[in-house]
């Protein structure tokens, strides 16, 4: 099933790094787990597309890659503060630089009563017992194999906790900045993110470039939505036009909590987002928003899993693509509703945009439910622009790009209506205009 | 201002437009009448610029310019503008937005300075008078659930925000009631002005009644076969079009009409 991993440099390039020193090396539970998710990476090798996590995603061009273990200069690199802002966001902020924490771009003095906020790489150094569960984590699914790379490599990340009824009115902006470096790097950040029962936390996730580079970045984050508690997770992926970036991401949630997550993917040149909710306590709620307008030769893919354990949980995913000139987008939503999980409701719906006739977008949506008394519903589509709407813009007036931008514009807003946060609504909106030719 | 000559189009293989002659100055209005099929439809079309109509013949200028050369958006900023029929719903595109993006499209064009928003809403409320039209509407998207009435208004509105030198409705009074009607050629003749023409594409001779043209045309078979003042409407809406096709016994004969 996998490209013999001996003969591959991006392999090859892991000889070194058992001996690598990473926050928390010496602990011997964390090395343990990390030496054993490194060789089991190193023994199975990338999937290639006949694995089904891996169908349309093709990782023969990264496995001949060769990424340099770390960047020394992580630590360092002069990044302007100004280029990380977000309009709207003035509260506690966290700055990775090719995944290295910089204390000197975050903000984490006056966090409100209830929240605690570190990075991994200070959590490893002064207190890393209560992580040893969720750090010891082994990955065992095709799909999760860069989970289990992370799990060998990551040495910072965010650890956050909201205490049990606090509600924490500012959001919280995490920010992963990509930046060029003597070599290509690879980065892993592992995020470990808790609200307490009844706690509401804002959480934005940023991701950026202050220049070209080719990185690749992984992200594991789990995130546990206790009963009662409220988590809105808003995601703007912006990451360098050529970089590799591939996030995993695990909610779950307890009864009566509810989470909501938006994100707007707009760049990279090979993105991966695995995103698996599990909705553990009766009427818990999780709804997705996602955007991603693609362009040149990006490939984005997209695999959102929702598991209905519990009585009377509901989930709505409303999920659009846009590809423009030679890019593919891959969207998979399955919706599971387990035995006993009765009187769920899921929908699930994904549309998409071609721009271009050498574009492709793949989508596939799934459905297996094994309980009674269920609402599902799900949908998707794959079109064009409007060719009358097109004429009636031009004929008003407006030159066919902006025509074009406008309506692509509209056909993506429609899914950010319920931003909270008007000034990031409006934000995304623009970025999103940007990013379309013009 | 408009000067159509021996105009041949076809739509989809099929001719439609047979060699149409038509000159319109400026200040005037000219009512295109004719049945179903005779080529109403595809004059406005082809003037404005869509997609998929073919012109095998003749020419087409606009103030001088070759117009058939231009694109629908440069035909727009030259100063035609198209009343469609069915105007096209587009949903998540607000209608004040998009009249502004227009608007300062058409000026960039010119070479004109783009109006900033307090401008915009200045010029807005002005035309808000000529034309009854919600401030509701406004803040939707463009014609998205707006009934046929509001529609057609809506186009009304738009043209008399971007002033055109050339207006062309094209059945601008199907699917509207009596009301309906008054309004919207009530926000027609409000425009009216020396250095403005239009063209008034209909079917029936009522909308005639409350914009009074200077020229009435009968188009049938993809030519104009008659020629007069307002008394032709009349004389159309008390014979009927087959009084046309016996004056003129070239459409006898294989006439799509």
């Amino acid at each position: 099933m996998s490209q013999s991993p001996a003969s591959l440099p991006f392999i090859d390039a892991l000889r070194e790094a058992s001996n690598l020193r990473l926050p928390g090396s010496g602990l011997a539970w964390l090395d343990a787990a990390r030496r054993e998710n490194l060789e089991a990476f190193i023994a199975a090798g990338l999937p290639d597309t006949r694995a089904e996590a891996w169908k349309y995603t093709a990782l023969r061009a990264l496995g001949q890659r060769r990424f340099a273990l770390g960047d020394a200069d992580a630590a360092t690199h002069p990044v302007d503060a100004h280029a990380l802002t977000l309009p709207g966001m003035n509260g506690p902020r966290l700055v990775f630089v090719n995944g290295v924490f910089r204390a000197n771009l975050s903000k984490l003095e006056g966090l409100p009563s209830g929240l605690t906020l570190q990075p991994l790489s200070k959590v490893l150094e002064n207190d890393p017992e209560p992580l040893r569960f969720a750090l010891s984590r082994h990955y065992r699914e095709t799909a999760d194999v860069f989970a289990r790379l992370n799990a060998a490599l990551a040495g910072d990340g965010v650890v956050l906790r909201v205490a049990a009824g606090a509600r924490i009115a500012k959001p919280i902006h995490v920010c992963f900045v990509g930046t060029p470096a003597q070599a290509d790097v690879a980065w892993h950040v592992r995020n470990v993110i808790e609200l307490g029962e009844g706690a509401e936390l804002d959480l934005v996730e940023h991701h950026l470039a202050t220049a070209q580079h080719k990185h690749l970045g992984t992200l594991v984050s789990e995130i546990v939505v206790r009963d009662g508690a409220k988590l809105q997770h808003t995601l703007l992926q912006n990451a360098g036009e050529e970089s590799t970036l591939i996030r995993r991401g695990s909610v779950h949630l307890g009864a009566k909590s509810h989470a909501m997550l938006h994100v707007l993917e707009l760049g990279g040149a090979l993105v991966r987002h695995d995103l698996h909710a599990e909705l553990r306590g009766d009427d818990a709620r999780f709804d997705t928003r996602g955007v991603f307008v693609l362009r040149g030769r990006q490939h984005v893919d997209t695999q959102l899993s929702i598991n209905h354990q519990a009585l009377n949980t509901a989930s709505e995913s409303i999920w659009r693509g846009v590809a423009d000139e030679r890019s593919r987008g891959v969207f998979r939503g399955a919706i599971v509703v387990a035995q006993g999980a009765d009187g769920s409701d899921a929908s699930l719906s994904n549309k998409n945009l071609l721009l271009s006739p050498l574009a492709e977008i793949d989508t596939k949506p799934e459905l297996e439910i094994y309980a009674d008394e269920v609402k599902a519903a799900h949908g998707a589509t794959v079109g064009q622009l409007d060719e009358r709407a097109l004429f009636y813009l031009r004929s008003r007036g407006l030159p066919q790009a902006e025509a074009r931008a406008l309506l692509t514009a509209a056909f993506c807003r429609a899914v950010f209506t319920a931003l909270p946060n008007d000034t990031l609504r409006d934000h995304f909106s623009d970025a999103l205009l940007a990013h379309l030719p013009s | 201002m408009l000067k159509i000559e021996n105009l041949h189009a076809r739509v989809e293989g099929k001719d439609i437009l047979k060699g149409l002659t038509l000159t319109v100055n400026p200040g005037e209005v000219h009512a295109i009448m004719g049945p179903n099929g005779a080529g109403k439809s595809t004059l406005g079309n082809v003037l404005s610029g869509r997609d998929g109509y073919e012109v095998t013949a003749g020419s087409v200028t606009f103030e001088g310019r070759d117009l058939l050369a231009l694109e629908p958006e440069e035909r727009a900023a030259a100063g035609v503008f198209l009343a469609f029929q069915y105007p096209v719903e587009i949903p998540g595109v607000n209608n004040t937005y998009f009249l502004r993006a227009a608007l300062n499209a058409q000026r960039k064009q010119r070479g004109e300075a783009e109006l900033d928003s307090m401008q915009f809403l200045k010029l807005v409320r002005e035309k808000l008078k000529i034309m009854q039209i919600s401030d509701e509407l406004l803040h939707r998207a463009v014609n998205e659930g707006f009934s046929g009435g509001e529609k057609k208004r809506n186009e009304i509105f738009q043209m008399a925000v971007l002033e055109p030198k050339l207006a062309i409705l094209d059945e601008t009074d199907s699917g509207l009631d009596i009301d309906a009607l008054k309004q919207v050629a009530q926000g027609v003749n409000a425009l009216r002005s020396p250095d403005r023409a239009f063209l008034v594409i209909t079917h029936y001779q009522r909308l005639l009644d409350y914009i009074e043209p200077d020229f009435v045309h009968v188009l049938a078979d993809g030519r104009i076969v008659e020629s007069g003042d307002k008394t032709l409407a009349l004389k159309l809406e008390e014979h009927g079009y087959a009084w046309v096709k016996e004056r003129d016994p070239a459409l006898a004969n294989g006439a799509h009409a």
